[in-house]
């Protein structure tokens, strides 16, 4: 039989606010326990809430972004379930009226195509502690510094179809974040965090499979992962007359392995209701339009704007607009050299080699957009070839001078240009292989294209790579041929 | 001293008749000697208060009193007070010692008040008679057999018995109104959002509010300057300006109308009750109101929408009390559910742990619906009733109670019959509206109470109000030692 998988995500991402949602307690990652807590966290007798108003304008801009209505009335409830790092013993959320509408993200995939993904809405709220179950002798430790961190919860339509798509969309939310300013995008400290709705039906079936929900993914190497091994689970499980149990379920990114967390049966009755000690949100037009008035250029904007101004391929804009800093790196390196296409090679190549490489940020390069954009004004004035600029770029990374210039000038790396002095190279590699020379004049002119390789080789070893390669392939022929 | 009002001792201490220790002392003195028996605090901060008055005299010394500067009040205990214990009256917070001060005691200290101790109430201020203390009930000084009312009977105990000058209370459904009514003194409770209410222990977080109980009105008025206006720290706090609440209390109530619900003189209203209420009245159309009948058709609606609300808000309110970072935990938890059962069965009352029954049903999937939105409706039309009473009359008025004090003991196993005395505070609460309870007569040896309900924001009307009548009659000046 033929199955169709269909799959609908939620992301938790946290609001890159220097303060927690309902408190003035900072939101820095990293402090030591319960450091970052103050009693307004730790949900001490007598303390009220206050609405961080950063964490709204940050929601708002989401919303703008991915072209949804922004609820001008929007209310936040309490989720009742005890659990020891949820201090209050409630969460405070958005159910009924989420402050972010329904809106779209669209995706391109690998073969260019594109897709929408429809967004159900957008909400706030806090995030909870976190329960440390090692090193405390049989008892559980609560650290509440996370407590209270501001997160949007972004709730997508099933729209989505295989694994691709959901990285894609993922990568895609990502990017909108990240430019937006409103989450540092950073997967390994959680502050993006993915749950993923998966069921599989016949192909051509209506109705919806029974789903389960694999949560917590951080990474979207787990995330495709995941959903491989999910979707190969409940495909089995069906192909052998079972059914699906609607379940929360765990991945183990290190180990691959998924189990079951709890079924839907056990599930709480969290007896949702409006917050008494918080206000509607009202969202005044006024408040809006001054949003709208510094939201930045989005990924998409952006990616047509490098299609159309730089003349590049759908594919490298798509990556190059995907990020904020590498965007930023993109237009400054490009405009500085004067050249998009090759800085568009160049990042896409050395540069994102170099960065996964040594697993850093593009923000925290060694090489900048402007030490690039100097080494490639160094490849097309001749200076040095391409494959002199890769060593050059290489000493850039490990800091051994403050510009291409600089390097070029220490290693002595500089291209040769002079006809008399590659001539003279020349003539020496010819006379040191006298025999080579007269296989190739004995050979047919069909042949010789091949067979001209080896003195370039043998003319740019003796040069050290520093002489102009088309320099060399021209008189070698000059002189071979005559 | 300590039988005087705070108005009369701030002008004694400003002239040097007396000092802020001496008035402590005197004090300090007569709660050691009758609170054995009326059991209105749970604790007395002697040290602390000394100190406080110590500092208060220098502070008066050096030219920087304020009206209040060295005069001894009474907190009740859900007010966080920064290093002393705040027990909310609840063996669950037995060992709770705040870190933090409220804002209201915050701003008494800055006022340079001298805090006597925290009073006694019903648990989590869940309770018309003070019977629901961890810490014991707490006995009426006009009748020691009798209820002070509650929740804030510690407070109106302290005040009638001449304990403290003053005190403050809260009111979530009448608990500031009923007990200064059953006390015998003048209890204010200001609109919803006049008052923050960081730092008070939330009971129902939609209706609480915090207000002075005094002798005389004008005490209240020189409290609550002190205690009105906004908080940064309360989401539901108004940022509105204060008035000075002592500047009109003399003006002419020429002109003003009176609004009698009729729903308030139905049955079920004591007679003799009603005849100390009429009189009331008559007293004021001496000084000049009109008095007309008004309507409030919902209520009798009140108590069931209250007794939904309340407790729905309560039951998640109290989910913070779980064992897990303060107050009380049980002895050997075997696991976490266990720790969180055990620990909150045995640090919560009867009545805490009625009411979390109760608003956990009403807020669950399948009743929502049918308890908490149909409660949320009721109160929508209770304050229109309110409203549309309001395009005829100033001030409404009425009683706070069908009875006076009853006995202690007499209502505790019949929670129902507890909950219908509250019928004519609730509304109130519902609402949002200021209201007042003043003392106006004796029946059986136990005080009654004039309530009146004023229009959102306009507690300067009430005061007013209360203290021309003041001038005009001495209920407020009998005391349980005077009658007896």
């Amino acid at each position: 039989m033929m199955w169709e998988t269909v799959i609908g995500l939620e992301i938790h991402a946290q609001l890159a606010t220097k303060t927690k949602i309902f408190s003035g307690a900072s939101t820095a990652f990293g402090a030591e326990p319960n450091t970052q807590a103050c009693a307004v966290d730790l949900g001490l007798p007598g303390v009220l809430p206050v609405v961080n108003e950063e964490a709204i304008n940050m929601a708002i801009k989401f919303g703008l972004g991915i072209d949804a209505e922004i609820n001008k009335v929007n209310v936040f409830e309490r989720k009742n379930y005890f659990y020891p790092d949820l201090p209050k013993g409630y969460q405070t959320t958005q159910l009924d009226k989420p402050i972010v509408g329904a809106g779209h993200v669209d995706i391109t995939l690998a073969d260019g195509s594109t897709k929408t993904v429809r967004i159900h809405h957008a909400h706030l709220e806090e995030d909870a502690g976190k329960s440390l179950h090692e090193d405390y002798h049989g008892m559980s430790g609560i650290d509440l510094n996370r407590a209270g961190t501001p997160l949007i919860e972004i709730v997508t339509e099933p729209d989505i179809n295989n694994s691709e798509e959901a990285v894609a969309f993922a990568k895609k939310l990502h990017s909108i974040v990240t430019t937006l300013g409103i989450c540092d995008g950073n997967m390994a400290q959680g502050s993006m965090r993915f749950d993923v709705n998966i069921s599989v039906r016949p192909k051509g079936q209506k109705e919806l499979g029974t789903r389960t929900e694999t949560k917590n993914l951080n990474s979207f190497k787990f995330m495709e992962a995941a959903i491989h091994k999910e979707v190969a689970r409940q495909i089995d499980v069906l192909e052998d007359g079972g059914r699906i149990v609607q379940e929360t379920r765990l991945y183990n990114g290190d180990t691959g392995e998924a189990r079951s967390m709890r079924s839907k049966e056990e599930a709480n009755d969290y007896r949702y209701f409006p917050c008494p000690d918080l206000l509607p949100v009202v969202i005044e037009e006024s408040r809006l339009e001054k949003l709208r008035g510094e939201m930045p250029e989005m990924p998409d904007a952006k990616k047509a704007r490098f299609v159309s101004e730089y003349s590049l391929s759908e594919v490298d804009a798509e990556i190059l607009a995907g990020n904020q800093a590498t965007a930023a790196f993109f237009e400054t390196a490009a405009k500085t050299s004067g050249d998009a296409k090759l800085v568009s090679n160049w990042m896409l190549g050395e540069v994102s080699k170099a960065l996964n490489a040594n697993d850093t940020a593009i923000a925290d390069s060694p090489v900048t957009a402007e030490m690039l954009a100097g080494l490639i004004a160094r490849i097309k004035d001749n200076t040095i070839s391409g494959n002199i600029a890769k060593k050059v770029f290489e000493a850039l990374w490990n800091g051994e001078g403050k510009d291409a210039d600089d390097v070029i000038e220490k290693k002595g790396l500089k291209q040769v240009t002079d006809t008399g002095a590659i001539e003279t190279m020349i003539d020496e590699v010819l006379t040191a292989n006298a025999q080579q020379v007269e296989n190739y004049r004995a050979a047919p002119p069909e042949k010789r294209g091949k067979m001209i390789g080896f003195f370039v080789g043998q003319a740019m070893k003796a040069s050290k790579g520093k002489a102009n390669p088309g320099m060399v392939n021209q008189i070698l022929k000059k002189k071979l041929d005559s | 001293m300590y039988d005087k009002s705070i108005s009369e001792q701030s002008r004694a201490l400003a002239a040097g008749e007396i000092s802020s220790v001496e008035l402590t002392q005197s004090y300090l003195d007569r709660i050691k000697q009758l609170d054995g028996d009326l059991n209105s605090f749970i604790t007395v901060t002697d040290e602390l208060a000394l100190a406080q008055a110590k500092a208060a005299d220098e502070r008066r010394a050096a030219g920087n009193a304020e009206a209040l500067t060295g005069i001894p009040l009474a907190h009740k205990d859900l007010f966080c007070t920064e290093g002393v214990k705040t027990t909310c009256a609840s063996k669950i917070l037995d060992n709770f010692v705040a870190p933090y001060e409220s804002t209201v005691t915050n701003k008494f200290k800055n006022a340079g008040t001298v805090m006597l101790g925290k009073t006694n109430m019903d648990e989590f201020a869940m309770g018309s008679s003070n019977e629901n203390s961890h810490y014991g009930a707490v006995k009426n000084p006009w009748d020691q057999t009798a209820i002070p009312g509650g929740s804030s009977g510690g407070s109106a105990a302290a005040v009638a018995a001449q304990l403290a000058a003053g005190a403050t209370g809260t009111d979530t459904g009448g608990s500031i109104r009923q007990p200064a009514s059953h006390c015998g003194i003048t209890g204010l409770k200001p609109t919803y959002g006049r008052v923050s209410r960081y730092g008070m222990i939330a009971y129902a977080s939609s209706l609480d509010q915090a207000g002075p109980m005094t002798r005389t009105a004008e005490d209240a008025a020189i409290m609550l300057n002190t205690m009105a206006g906004f908080d940064r720290r309360d989401s539901t706090c108004m940022d509105r300006e204060v008035p000075d609440y002592t500047a009109n209390l003399n003006d002419s109530l020429e002109g003003k109308t009176i609004g009698l619900p009729k729903e308030y003189f139905s049955t079920g209203l004591d007679s003799e009750v009603e005849q100390r209420i009429r009189d009331a009245v008559a007293e004021y159309e001496k000084l000049g109101a009109k008095v007309k009948e008004v309507s409030l058709p919902n209520l009798q609606l009140s108590i069931p929408s209250y007794y939904v609300i309340a407790p729905a808000e309560a039951s998640t309110n109290l989910s913070r009390f779980d064992g897990a970072r303060f107050g009380h935990r049980c002895d050997n938890p075997e696991d976490l559910m266990d720790m969180y059962k055990r620990s909150r069965s045995e640090g919560f009352g009867e009545e805490v742990k009625r009411r979390i029954i109760v608003g956990t049903y009403a807020l669950s999937a399948g009743y929502y619906d049918a308890y908490y939105n149909k409660a949320q409706q009721i109160r929508r039309l209770i304050r229109d009733d309110f409203m549309s009473a309001f395009e005829q009359c100033d001030i409404i008025m009425g009683p706070n109670a069908p009875t006076p004090a009853f006995n202690i003991g007499e209502k505790s196993d019949d929670p129902v019959a507890m909950y219908l005395s509250d019928i004519y505070t609730l509304s109130v609460n519902l609402a949002g509206l200021p209201g007042m309870s003043v003392p106006a007569g004796i029946v059986n040896g136990r005080p009654v109470g004039l309530q009146m309900i004023g229009r959102h924001f306009d507690e300067s009307t009430l005061l007013n109000a209360a203290h021309r009548f003041q001038q005009e009659t001495d209920f407020h000046l009998a005391t349980p030692f005077t009658a007896a």
